[in-house]
């Protein structure tokens, strides 16, 4: 393989550097007018009196849009159409969106918000998991059939029963998550322009064009084909933007009945309030092991703080279960989730999607198991490792895995074995691995249609166009797309003009979430790229009188492989295949196999393939302070194949640096309803000095099905950082913090609570352990 | 408030162009310049997106106004390549994979250009300190440092740089 494999430079590496690269707030078109948002100062209350007469009165203002004007509900999953883009008769967190206001620019605009005129009645607010569970009288939804339970899930698989029976010690902890958000760099804006002939078009920063295209036209009610979503370079997203939000709706309708374009661009503090981000999880794990070790059954119950809307909260309460077991040999797995409604900004996907949580309390409770049995975590992780080519008790297929290798890898690359009992009292290291799905099996709605489609062309001069609808929100999609292609027909990456993100010109792909957009797209590409080549090497086979399988395509010629010296240029390839056929054009897609079990639930966790992850912390905990320093992070990524290594350990760097973040300092938490924190210097983002060294490296397993064998690299490595984190400040301290993040209020208690009881945890051994 | 005609030095050129007196110098020059390389992550001078150099010293452009840099030689991102040709640092960030989704790029690359113009061999202290205003949620800026220090390597005199 002559592209696969090549660190090659992004493709739009040079307009991000030059500063030329155009994100949905640099676009400007002539006459655009500029949109605000006026959002509610209540965490729940009902809307008794909405006025916008002296808004709309106002020199400048061309417009204001209520919930009257887009009564419509969506949501990003089918079954749980629960929003709509402006509150209608009641707000249900501090940020919802009221009404919008459209001017002739942005100071205009802001200043007529002031003349909108509410009437709340403030409602009692319910903010935790605790809250909204002791009072299911107070409904945040009118439509929840129980109190306010978003949804709730009982699964169970195998027999449990006979697991904790023959278990010889079980373990029982409770685990705490605290929410987080994604805070990309860019925040969220939109353009919407409209022509009379009402044909929208609507560039804005989202990961998923297609799924807003549907739920923008369904709320306007205008058929699909008359809106057209165009995604500019997106300044990050993970999984922040991931659905429409109302400035989208808002933009499409003013530029609908002006016939002239609007920008709207959220502040920093509307970018926490649109949120979607992290769910904070209550976790019970109870898990039984024999005394080797091996695990008998394993129990999760999860509480998910939903926020004030369902977004993706119901494939997360899924999530949150569903990816347990494929890592371990788990032989009884029972799984009870639970999302509730509470008065904050709705949460929804972020990266590692409702696997984060209970990876971190599974990680760090199997540390504490370690310790109780006497065995090495490392090893003992090795030893009760998922084999490859295997299903798990819930009924997902597990093809090629390498978590052995990556704990091989950390292992090695950290001294795991001659430093981690010699280090000094306050320094520890820590190890935790995790599993990552490579796209979902499903659709967000079930269809039959192919997950990613492709199209590819070749023009005369040896130009190649590669079309899909994916976006590229900075891991390097579209590198990845030119990529394929170039490698399939044997030209530079630089010959491929990739043209992604529109729904009016690109072939279907999901979107930029559940990471699977190398999986699906790379074999999408491969397929329509493969059919071109066939062609081309059909009319070089007859032009140079050779047999087509004795045909490479390298280096923009298309050669004899036995007798080199023969060969045609690609470009010459090209016209002859266009004389004989037409055209050159062709498509290829890629949908999932059917995969999973019969149960109601079962669309969730499934995936063509899992990615594997390991990691070695080393922190170090002032005994006076007890601030907490994460020194190093040693992380080892199955990712398949890296099919441009510098991508892949940029992504691994990247998710790593999240974990961190996540498990040290961030948190998005609320007093009263309202966001503490709603800036980027009190949320706390790591700076360059917070984080630490990573020492990324990838194991290639070569996946039966993926695209040259790849895997995702994108979320999957965020998972073990932060419970390896946590198990490596118990190595240090010798005391638990069993949730997150590890700041030092909460070191300082887990030291004198250890002090005080220094065997009281909440383990109880049964039968033969308890009696050594 | 009424605009007014404002004079700068921008990227070697002299531009006039009408700016409200309340504007900042990043809504100066995205607005009225069309320098949209420039990016604003906050608005309150706590990302470092919208660093420009103003006398060759890293600025936060949303927290300095533009009738206050009018006197000044100000560098954008716009302005770091000569002709078609890519700054050191440009040409490493593209190589390194440092400029994931991009959108920290321009202020990382005007304050390490600021650091290398003076440095081409930085500790990796010092590079820390050059970045520490400058926020990135996608690289953990592993590569930017690396970026930061091939294109010192490539600029010291005895590489000819």
């Amino acid at each position: 393989m002559r592209v696969i494999g090549q660190s090659i430079p992004k493709i739009d590496s040079y307009t991000k550097v030059t500063g030329a690269a155009k994100y949905a707030d640099d676009l400007s078109l002539p006459r655009m007018a500029y949109g605000r948002i006026l959002r509610s100062p209540h965490p729940h209350a009902l809307i008794r009196r909405l006025d916008v007469t002296r808004a709309r009165a106002y020199p400048g203002v061309l417009d204001v849009i209520t919930g009257a004007d887009l009564p419509h509900t969506y949501g990003i999953m089918p079954t749980t159409q629960d929003e709509t883009p402006f509150a209608l008769e009641k707000a249900r967190y501090v940020g919802e969106p009221i009404a919008a206001v459209c001017a002739v620019d942005e100071e205009t605009a802001e200043e007529a918000l002031a003349l909108i005129e509410v009437e709340y009645e403030p409602l009692p607010a319910l903010t935790s998991i605790e809250e909204a569970l002791a009072h299911p009288e107070q409904r945040i939804h009118e439509e929840t059939a129980r109190g306010n339970i978003m949804k709730e899930v009982h699964l169970e698989f195998g027999d449990m029963e006979a697991g904790f029976a023959a278990a010889d010690l079980i373990r029982d902890d409770i685990y705490f998550f605290e929410g987080t958000t994604h805070a990309p760099m860019e925040e969220h804006a939109c353009v919407a322009d409209c022509h009379a002939d009402g044909k929208i078009t609507l560039w804005t920063s989202t990961q998923t064009p297609h799924y807003v295209h549907r739920e923008v036209a369904k709320v306007l009610g205008i058929p699909l084909s008359r809106l057209r979503v165009i995604v500019p370079p997106v300044g990050g997203g993970f999984g922040g933007k991931c659905e429409p939000f109302a400035h989208d709706f808002a933009a499409c309708l003013f530029a609908l009945r002006h016939g002239r374009p609007i920008k709207f661009t959220l502040s920093r503090e509307e970018v926490f309030y649109c949120h979607r981000g992290r769910h904070p999880v209550k976790m019970l794990l109870k898990t039984g092991v024999r005394s080797d070790g091996s695990i008998t059954a394993v129990h999760l119950q999860t509480f998910l703080d939903g926020g004030a809307y369902a977004s993706y909260g119901l494939a997360t309460v899924y999530y949150t279960g569903a990816l347990l077991t494929v890592t371990y040999k788990v032989p009884a797995y029972k799984f009870d989730g639970m999302r509730l409604y509470t008065n904050k900004p709705p949460c929804g996907p972020k990266r590692g999607h409702g696997s984060t949580q209970p990876r971190y309390a599974f990680e760090c409770q199997l540390d504490k198991i370690a310790e109780q049995l006497g065995l090495d975590p490392a090893e003992y992780r090795q030893r009760i490792a998922i084999e490859p080519y295997s299903e798990t008790v819930n009924g997902l297929r597990v093809t090629s895995c390498g978590l052995r290798e990556c704990v091989d890898k950390v292992v090695v690359a950290s001294g795991w074995q001659e430093r981690r009992q010699r280090l000094p009292v306050g320094s520890g290291l820590g190890i935790a691995i995790s599993s990552y799905v490579t796209g979902a099996g499903k659709a967000i709605y079930w269809n039959d249609m192919p997950h990613s489609g492709v199209i590819v062309t070749i023009d005369r001069g040896g130009g190649v166009a590669a079309l899909c609808g994916s976006s590229d929100i900075g891991q390097g999609s579209d590198t990845l797309l030119a990529t394929v292609v170039a490698e399939e027909l044997g030209v530079e990456p630089l010959d491929v003009h990739v043209l992604t993100g529109d729904t009016s010109l690109t072939p279907v792909d999901l979107g930029s979430y559940s990471s699977r957009v190398t999986f699906m797209m790379g074999n999408a590409a491969r397929e329509a790229a493969g059919k071109l080549r066939a062609l081309l090497f059909e009319a070089a086979s007859a032009s140079l009188e050779t047999r087509a399988e004795r045909l490479i395509a390298a280096d923009r010629w298309i050669s004899d492989a036995d007798d080199p010296a023969r060969r045609i240029s690609f470009v010459e390839a090209a016209q002859r295949a266009e004389a004989a056929h037409g055209t050159l054009s062709a498509v290829g897609s890629y949908k999932p196999p059917r995969l999973g079990g019969k149960f109601k639930g079962a669309g969730v966790g499934v995936s063509p393939a899992y990615s594997y992850t390991a990691c070695v912390a080393e922190v170090r905990v002032d005994p006076e302070t007890y601030d907490l320093k994460v020194e190093r992070l040693w992380v080892a990524h199955d990712c398949g194949r890296a099919l441009n290594p510098v991508l892949v350990e940029g992504q691994i760097e990247g998710s790593a640096y999240m974990g961190f973040g996540e498990a040290v300092l961030e948190e998005q938490v609320f007093r009263k309803g309202l966001h503490k924190i709603p800036s980027l210097l009190e949320y706390k983002l790591p700076t360059i000095y917070d984080t630490p060294e990573i020492t990324a490296m990838s194991v290639e397993t070569i996946d039966r099905e993926g695209p040259y064998g790849a895997k995702e690299a994108g979320e999957g490595p965020l998972n073990p950082i932060i419970p390896a984190i946590a198990n490596a400040v118990y190595a240090a301290i010798h005391a638990r913090v069993d949730s997150t993040p590890i700041t030092p209020d909460k070191i300082q208690r887990a030291l004198r609570e250890a002090a005080r009881a220094p065997s009281a945890t909440s383990e109880h051994r049964a039968g033969k352990v308890a009696s050594r | 408030m009424p605009k007014e005609l404002m004079t700068f030095h921008v990227n070697g050129e002299t531009r006039q162009v009408a700016v409200s007196p309340t504007h900042t110098l990043l809504e100066a020059l995205r607005e009225e310049l069309d320098l949209t390389g420039t990016k604003h992550g906050c608005e309150l001078g706590h990302c470092g997106a919208c660093t420009v150099l103003v006398d060759g010293a890293p600025v936060l452009s949303c927290l300095a106004l533009a009738v206050e840099a009018q006197d000044a030689e100000i560098t954008t991102v716009e302005g770091l390549a000569r002709d078609n040709t890519l700054h050191p640092l440009q040409q490493a960030f593209a190589e390194r994979g440092a400029a994931q989704c991009g959108y920290c790029t321009p202020g990382f690359l005007v304050s390490g250009a600021a650091l290398l113009a003076h440095n081409t061999r930085p500790s990796r202290e010092e590079i820390k300190a050059a970045l520490a205003g400058n926020l990135c949620r996608c690289t953990g800026y592993t590569k930017i440092i690396e970026a930061v220090e091939l294109a010192a390597e490539r600029m010291r005199p005895e590489a000819g740089g």
